[in-house]
């Protein structure tokens, strides 16, 4: 073993102090035999995982075909995994698996069931080649374990990740979607803001406008808040370095529908109102908005 | 690979450069956005200057760290240098200040979740910062 | 590190790299102004696209190199601030107050051209 390798293997060690850190060199070599056993016997030992797979039901979501294609990557994963204990790899070889299975369905309980099924398959094998021997047998085992529950354990934690990344993914474009910035003329965006505000959701729109500035290439952009009745300091603050931002990506702001007590709060933190762009309610908001990019507004008749 | 603790030497400003980069990285693989990687690296970049600026040299120490089931990085900043008399003064906020003069605490104080200082006259300053994924 | 200036007509653009360094940044602020003096340049677009962090002294610096070349009778305007670099800029309170921005190149191209129609 070089000497990087051990390194790794240290700091592996003291992140996970479960693990038996020392391995004498017998150990290693038994390591090896073992591995090279469950080369040989890889199409073997495979067939009969995924014929385990079928048997107890999991994986219901893929058809046999995929199951195989699959069970023939995770085998020979695995089998690498125990003998080059490269675990950090083995993680990220379980979240890209899970990237591709959990939209079709597959759950945490299929996943660790399917890896502990390899496992006892291969432990059996591992019986049934050394059942003579009965001390081989055990230092064996003693080398196998370990590395067999540290692989089960690293998918199933890899897998876990992974679902809650797209849970999280899935929670963000829920909320995006429950305040969309819209664009309504080429160069102007309206930022419609109602109900309460707390900090977290101001920041989150703030960083969605910006994006949503560079993405339409907006010069000006309406935040309307005819509908938000009060803001705590923080969001007053935000709704100030929120206009200051969007100056530095070439936007002007137009704040519509600034209540009195917002006017107040936004004094009080030291905002000069007459330097803020502001008009009292949307549709005036938006007539100025225009006249800014150069349109020409005309004024229909009132209605009656 | 990346270990556990990254440790970065302020000695130069290039040493800025390198520090706020290293947090990026290391922000990036623990799965902070890029809107926050970016917080993370800005403020890294103040800590750090604010060691050269009155220290003349210090270090940066970048970790992962783990509080019940959320997962953050800390940022700690040290020197040993002349210390900060007033730390009161220095971190009080002006929301419409600018932020280019003077020590920006509370700047990087917006930017990071979590921010804690230990300052004396003669004894050098420590500032260690926390940012958690949401 | 050698950031480009290239020169369109009356106007410089340089564009900045992303690790640049104080010195580097210094330097870049004696740099341009030479260019301002030597071209007789009526505006400098400076395109920050590539960088991944704006702090305290990168605001300071693009300041004053938007004062000194006023002082030579150019204008300035930075261009290219990625959203989150602007969030985390105002997180710190720099605002380049007194600079003018624009989206990107082709939009500070658009400014200029205004600016210049309506002064002249």
């Amino acid at each position: 073993m070089s000497k990087s390798e051990s390194t790794s293997k240290d700091s592996e060690a003291r992140s996970n102090p479960g693990v038996d850190l020392v391995r004498s060199e017998a150990s290693s070599e038994l390591l090896r035999e073992l591995v090279a056993h469950l080369r040989q016997n890889r199409t073997q030992l495979r067939e009969e995982w995924v014929v385990r797979i079928s048997e107890t039901r999991l994986l219901t979501a893929m058809t046999k075909e995929e199951i195989f294609a699959e069970a023939t990557s995770i085998y020979d994963s695995y089998v690498e995994a125990l003998e080059t204990e490269a675990f950090e790899a083995l993680q990220a070889y379980a979240r890209n698996l899970s990237e591709r299975i959990i939209p079709r369905g597959v759950e945490t309980h299929e996943v660790v069931g399917i890896v502990l099924l390899l496992r006892d398959v291969l432990a059996r094998s591992l019986f049934e080649k050394y059942q003579t021997d009965f001390k081989k047998l055990n230092r064996i085992l003693d080398a196998y374990e370990p590395a067999a529950n540290r692989i089960a354990n690293t998918v199933a934690v890899g897998f876990v990740q992974e679902r809650e990344r797209v849970i999280r993914q899935q929670q963000e474009a829920i909320r995006e979607l429950s305040t969309p910035v819209l664009q309504v003329r080429e160069r102007l965006l309206i930022l419609p803001i109602i109900g309460v505000i707390d900090p977290q959701r101001a920041r989150q729109l703030t960083e969605q406008l910006l994006r949503g500035i560079r993405t339409n290439r907006a010069k000006v952009v309406v935040i309307d808040i005819t509908g938000v009745a009060a803001m705590d300091l923080t969001v007053a603050n935000n709704l100030v370095q929120t206009v200051e931002a969007s100056r530095l990506l070439g936007a002007t702001v137009i704040v519509t529908g600034l209540s009195p007590e917002i006017a107040q709060t936004l004094v009080t933190i030291g905002v000069d109102l007459g330097k803020m762009n502001t008009v009292g309610d949307l549709q005036g908001g938006i007539e100025q908005a225009e006249r800014l990019l150069g349109y020409k507004v005309e004024k229909l008749a009132e209605p009656r | 690979m990346w270990a556990g603790e990254i440790q970065v030497a302020i000695n130069s400003d290039q040493d800025i450069v390198l520090a706020r980069q290293k947090g990026r990285v290391m922000a990036t693989e623990l799965g902070f956005s890029t809107g926050d990687a970016t917080l993370i690296a800005t403020a890294i970049s103040e800590l750090a200057r604010n060691i050269i600026s009155y220290a003349r040299k210090g270090q940066i120490t970048l970790k992962m760290v783990n509080a019940l089931n959320r997962q953050g990085i800390s940022v700690i900043a040290t020197d040993d240098g002349p210390g900060i008399p007033d730390i009161r003064q220095a971190l009080r906020d002006g929301f419409s200040t600018s932020g280019s003069l003077g020590l920006g605490l509370p700047g990087v104080r917006r930017l990071m979740d979590e921010f804690e200082i230990t300052s004396q006259p003669g004894r050098g300053t420590i500032v260690a910062v926390k940012k958690w994924r949401q | 590190m050698e950031v480009p200036i290239l020169k369109q007509g009356a106007v410089l653009i340089a564009t900045f790299q992303a690790a640049l360094s104080d010195a580097d940044l210094n330097n870049l602020r004696m740099g341009l102004v030479q260019q301002v003096v030597k071209f007789r340049s009526r505006a400098v677009i400076v395109d920050v696209t590539a960088m991944d962090v704006m702090d305290s002294f990168a605001s300071r610096t693009l300041r004053e190199i938007a004062l000194m070349i006023r002082l030579r009778g150019a204008e300035t305007v930075i261009v290219g601030i990625q959203p989150e670099v602007a969030f985390a800029m105002v997180q710190l309170g720099l605002t380049l107050e007194g600079v003018a921005t624009a989206l990107d190149l082709e939009e500070g191209l658009a400014y200029l051209s205004e600016k210049f129609k309506t002064t002249n």
